[in-house]
Formats: structure tokens, sequence, C-alpha cells
């Protein structure tokens, strides 16, 4: 069900079928350029098109599949980000139609009212400034997704595992990301119960990085979090035993670093 | 006066038990094991940083060479993931091969590991038999995408070959046959009062304690859990399919025998009902854009495999590349618990709670 698939009968002009070498740069280089009205690509009724007129006449239509496309990318990546449905967005950004006035809004996800529960725990019990950001990640199964700041994350991971709503015993995975600004370590706890899963996201800096280690509240995150320091070079204060696991212990870097040039070019 | 001392004492990375490089250096009191330390990363292949510079075509073979022993639930995983991110509907044919191929692959999975744990343990034959049985597996694999072990053939949208003609047919003769193998295995081994006086009782551990140590799979259901991914988180067509969940009560090598053993019986009977379902035709391929681009954003992935639950994690910034790939393989996180296990143990049982585990170090190490 992608967008290309909706849009390819009518706009198909004839020469299109022979692909487009450098279409993929033109769609960076028009991203911020709205997606042309329809009528300005339609050619005059009954006359003979002259050869520049139809290359122009093609390149027009191929940017603006182009621009549509990427807009709808945008979109989709906007809406994931505010929580409303990426997929709806992303469709009706494609066909850029105006025959439904406006989408009705959309009715909150069914995880939102718990994603609403366990802000508010947290703020309760930690610090209001403790959440800073919380969201719904629709296309992973409407996973309530929260950003926690470093600090409290400590004192959050016990609420998760010992609050009575919430008793998450089980971390299913853990797992570090290089956003070249800042290091992100994300967790997936998970309430063997009732199924409810979470996804938290603790931030750090990439000059001092580090974050308190959970192994004392899930055992699982031991050898994660081992892994995450070998790869990425996060700090773990509290790890009972926080060494290289994949790497050799003589190792110089973190390899899953994006900035990670090898000390042995031919390694 | 006899004088005693602590010996120190390397397994590995060279052991057959070992299944793999996997080394484990044991501090021995007599023949009783006081620390156990693992070490891994022999077979580091930095899939994880490799696949950053690859799309997401190129990076199914780096999958298969991950858990080599389920190289088709490793396809899955990452196709999946890919497919859900970007919303793709995949045709229901397409979908029941790769169902099939998965179940196929547990069967498989499950023999090696049961003929291996034997072996470990002292008995030949049991290992002759379930490698001839596996043989049928692969040697079906292979006239469908041409590989015994690392098959590559699932793609994001769908499966990249149809099953040959009369594939089906033979899959179906040998569901019929491995349920009579199995009972054969039962009689061979099951009962054998040698073999289960050296795995029952042994490397026990409860239900909290599993659950602590994000144990999955038969590691985890031979505690009593009733926890698997096709039936707590339904994907692919699995809630289409009856079967059941095995599990087992004390959670000692024994149960996680058993609860293994009847895996594979659940897998022959959704095989059967997916065979008797499996539509005549349609496609094996779903609409795709020819480069495939999931859109910025994040998603966390899982499905059941042999050794549990594999997951994984991809951060897209709308590239064809991914941003980020995380693999959460269920046997490093099982292992977890080994040095835990072998703590007042004898050395004789060390190979009976590792292979028990069921370990592959490809994937371990990843």
């Amino acid at each position: 069900m992608s967008e290309e698939n909706n849009r390819e009968p009518e706009e198909v002009p004839t020469a299109a079928s022979s692909p487009e070498p450098d279409g993929e740069k033109k769609a960076e280089e028009v991203v911020t350029q709205p997606p042309p009205a329809e009528e300005a690509t339609a050619p005059p009724a009954r006359r003979v098109e002259t050869d520049e007129e139809k290359a122009a006449r093609r390149k027009a239509t191929l940017e603006a599949r182009e621009a549509a496309k990427v807009a709808a990318a945008q979109a989709a990546a906007q809406a994931a980000q505010a929580g409303t449905d990426g997929r709806v967005a992303s469709k009706t950004a494609a066909e850029g139609e105006g025959n439904q006035e406006e989408q009705p809004v959309k009715p909150p996800s069914h995880n939102q009212p718990l994603l609403d529960r366990v802000v508010a725990l947290l703020r309760e019990s930690l610090s209001e400034e403790a959440v800073e950001e919380a969201y719904i990640n629709e296309p992973n199964d409407h996973l309530p997704t929260i950003v926690l700041k470093n600090e409290y994350w400590l004192d959050a991971a016990h609420l998760f595992r010992n609050h009575v709503e919430l008793s998450c015993n089980y971390l299913r995975n853990v797992s570090g990301v290089d956003y070249e600004t800042h290091l992100e370590v994300v967790y997936y706890p998970l309430n063997m119960d009732n199924r409810s899963g979470y996804c938290i996201k603790v931030r750090t800096n990439r000059d001092q990085p580090s974050i308190p280690s959970v192994t004392p509240i899930w055992e699982t995150a031991n050898w994660n979090e081992r892994e995450i320091y070998d790869l990425l070079g996060v700090d773990f204060p509290g790890h009972p035993d926080l060494r290289r696991i994949m790497m050799p212990d003589d190792w110089i870097g973190h390899p899953l670093r994006k900035d990670y040039v090898p000390l042995d070019p031919e390694v | 006066m006899i004088r005693t001392e602590e010996l120190l004492l390397n397994v590995g990375p060279q052991h057959p038990s070992t299944h793999g490089v996997f080394r484990i250096i044991v501090k021995l009191d007599g023949e009783v094991i006081t620390e156990a330390t693992p070490v891994m990363g022999y077979l580091h292949r930095g899939t994880e940083k490799l696949a950053e510079n690859l799309n997401f075509t190129q990076i199914i073979p780096y999958t298969d060479r991950m858990d080599y022993v389920s190289a088709m639930t490793n396809n899955y995983v990452l196709c999946h993931a890919v497919e859900k991110m970007m919303g793709l509907e995949i045709p229901e044919r397409a979908e029941f091969m790769r169902l099939i191929v998965m179940e196929m692959q547990r069967v498989a999975s499950h023999l090696v590991w049961w003929g291996t744990y034997l072996l470990d343990i002292g008995a030949m034959s049991p290992f002759l038999y379930a490698f001839s049985d596996r043989e049928r597996i692969l040697q079906l694999f292979n006239e469908l995408c041409g590989a015994r072990l690392t098959y590559n053939y699932m793609r994001v949208g769908g499966v990249k070959w149809d099953a040959p003609e009369g594939w089906i047919a033979k899959v179906k003769i040998l569901v019929k046959d491995m349920y009579n193998r199995l009972d054969e295995y039962h009689n061979l081994v099951s009962g054998n009062e040698i073999f289960l006086s050296r795995i029952k009782g042994i490397g026990q551990y409860d239900a909290k304690t599993a659950i602590d140590y994000g144990l999955s799979g038969a590691n985890l259901r031979c505690t009593g859990v009733k926890w698997d991914l096709r039936k707590a988180e339904p994907y692919s067509l699995y809630d289409r399919f009856d079967f059941d969940v095995p599990v087992g009560k004390n959670g000692d090598c024994f149960d996680r025998y058993e609860v293994r053993m009847e895996e594979i019986v659940q897998s022959l009977r959704i095989l059967e009902q997916a065979i008797e379902q499996f539509p005549g035709e349609g496609d094996t391929m779903g609409k795709v854009p020819r480069v495939i681009r999931p859109p910025a954003g994040e998603i966390y992935v899982r499905i059941e495999s042999p050794r549990g639950e594999i997951g994984c994690h991809i951060v897209s910034k709308g590239k064809a590349e991914p941003f980020r790939l995380k693999f959460r393989r269920p046997s490093f996180v099982n292992l977890q618990i080994l040095p835990k296990l072998l703590v007042g143990e004898s050395m004789t049982n060390l190979v009976t709670i590792l292979g028990g585990i069921d370990i592959v170090l490809g994937e371990v190490d990843c």
C-alpha cells in the first residue's frame, strides 16, 4: 500500500517507463518545494509537443512525484513524532487532493491512556520535569515511548519494576544508538502478566557518556550494558562488572560510534 | 596430609561441547565449580556495524550467519521489521511459504540441539539419527532456494522463490514421517535411566529467576511460564493455527528437554494445518518500491525463534541504509544465567547445563 502505487496510472507519461537515473538526487534537492498543482503539468489540448516541451513535462512530472514522495515521508515522520497516524497522513499528503477537506481528527491510540497514566505516575513520584517527551510509536504496535531525563532514570527504573500498576518484570531489550549529537540508550521493559510494554529512552552526551546501570533491577541488563559499553563507550555506574564483552580487552575506541576510525587500516 | 588448592581450568574456545568458539574459565575446588567466567567475542564480526553501510536487501545474508542453525527465522525478523515500518502488505501465499519454512526450520534446529546435546552427554547414535532427519529438511530447503544452511530466502515484501512443483507434497510426507521418527527417538532416549540420572534436577532455576534474567524460549517455558510470542503477541499467520505451548514444571535440564521435544510436535501440527490451508496460487512477492527506504522512525520487532525471542531494533533516517540496526539475540541473553547455574555444580555437569541452554555462537557474538 505504498503511495506510489496509488498515483501511478494517471501520471505516468509515455516515456516514463525508462527509469530516470538521477531521480534520487532530485528528490533531495526539491525537498522544500511544494508539489506543483496537477494543471501545471497537463499539456495544452490537441497540440503537437516539441521535444523540449516533452522533456520539460516529463521532468516536471517526475519532480512532482518525487516531491510528493518526500513530503509524504516528512509528513509521516512528523505525524509519528506527534503521535498521530503516520500512515493516514502520508496518504493524504501523497494524494494532495482537496475533495476530502479535513481528515476527521484521528481518535487517540488505544494505548494513549496507558501512556498518560505512566507519565502522570512518573511526574508524581519523581519530579515534574522527569519526562522530556512522551508519544505513541504507531508503526510499532502503538508502543508508548517515553524520553526520560538521565538523572531520574534509576528511580524511574525502580518504579517500573516495583510499582503495582506497572510491575515490568521483564526487560526484553536494551540497545544503544549514536545520534552524533548525543548517545541514547533504549530500554524495552515489559509486564508479562498484562502484556503491556514500554519503550524508554535515556540520553547522554557524547564526551562523558554515563547512564546509571539497571543491572541491580533487571539482571538481563548485565551483558547488554557491557555490550553497549564495549561498542558505544557508554559508562554505566553501578554495574557490577563493566568490561568489554565482544572486542578484545586492549581494543582502542568504540566501533559502533559514527565517527569511529579503526586504528589499524588493515583491520 | 593432603595438600589442596584451587584449580583454574580453561574450557574452550576450541572445545567440542561449547558448540562453537566459546570459552569459559572455571575455578575448581576438587571437582566442584566455585566460579565461572564466560569469555566470548571470538566470532564477533560486527554485523551491526557492517549493516550501517548496506541496504536492507544486502543485510539479509548477514542475518543468515547469525544463528546459522535457524537462518529462516533470522531472515524473517529483519524483513518483518522493515515491512512493518513501511506498512507493506504481504501476499498470503508468500506469508504461508515463510511460515512453513520457519516451522520446518524450528524442527531442524531442535533436531540439531537434540543430537548434539546427547552427544555432549555421551550418546553417539542419537546424533546420527537426528542429523539424518535434519538432512531431509535441508534437502527440501536446497530444492527451494539452493542452499542448505544460509538460505537468503526471504525478501522485504515476500519470498525470493516460489515452491517448486511437488514441494508442498514432499513437506507433507516429511511431516508424517517425523511423527514416527519422534516416537522412535523417545523409545531410544527419553526413558533411558542413565540419561535421566544425568539431566534430572540439574541446572534448576525458578520462574522468577528466569524472568529476571530475561530468558526466553524453552529456557523460560521449562519453569512453567507460558510465554511464546507466537501466542502472546501473534505475528505472521500464527493466530490461524491451533497449537499448544508446552511448559515444564521444575525448570531443570530434563524439563527443557521435554519442552523442546514437545515443541517439535507442535511445529509439525502447525505444518500440517499450513499445508492444508496453503493457497493454490498467488504472488510470492508484494508490491514493493524499487528502493527500499523505510520512513524515518524507530521500530522494535520480535518473533519466536527456536532459541527464544529474537528482536530487531531499527532506527531509520529515511535512507536506504539503516541508521542503527540492533539484534536482540536470544542465545546472548540466555547465556547470562550460565555463571549462576554453574556455581556449586560438579565439573561433569558443566557440559550438561551449557548444552541445555542451547546456544549458537554465531548469534551470541553476532
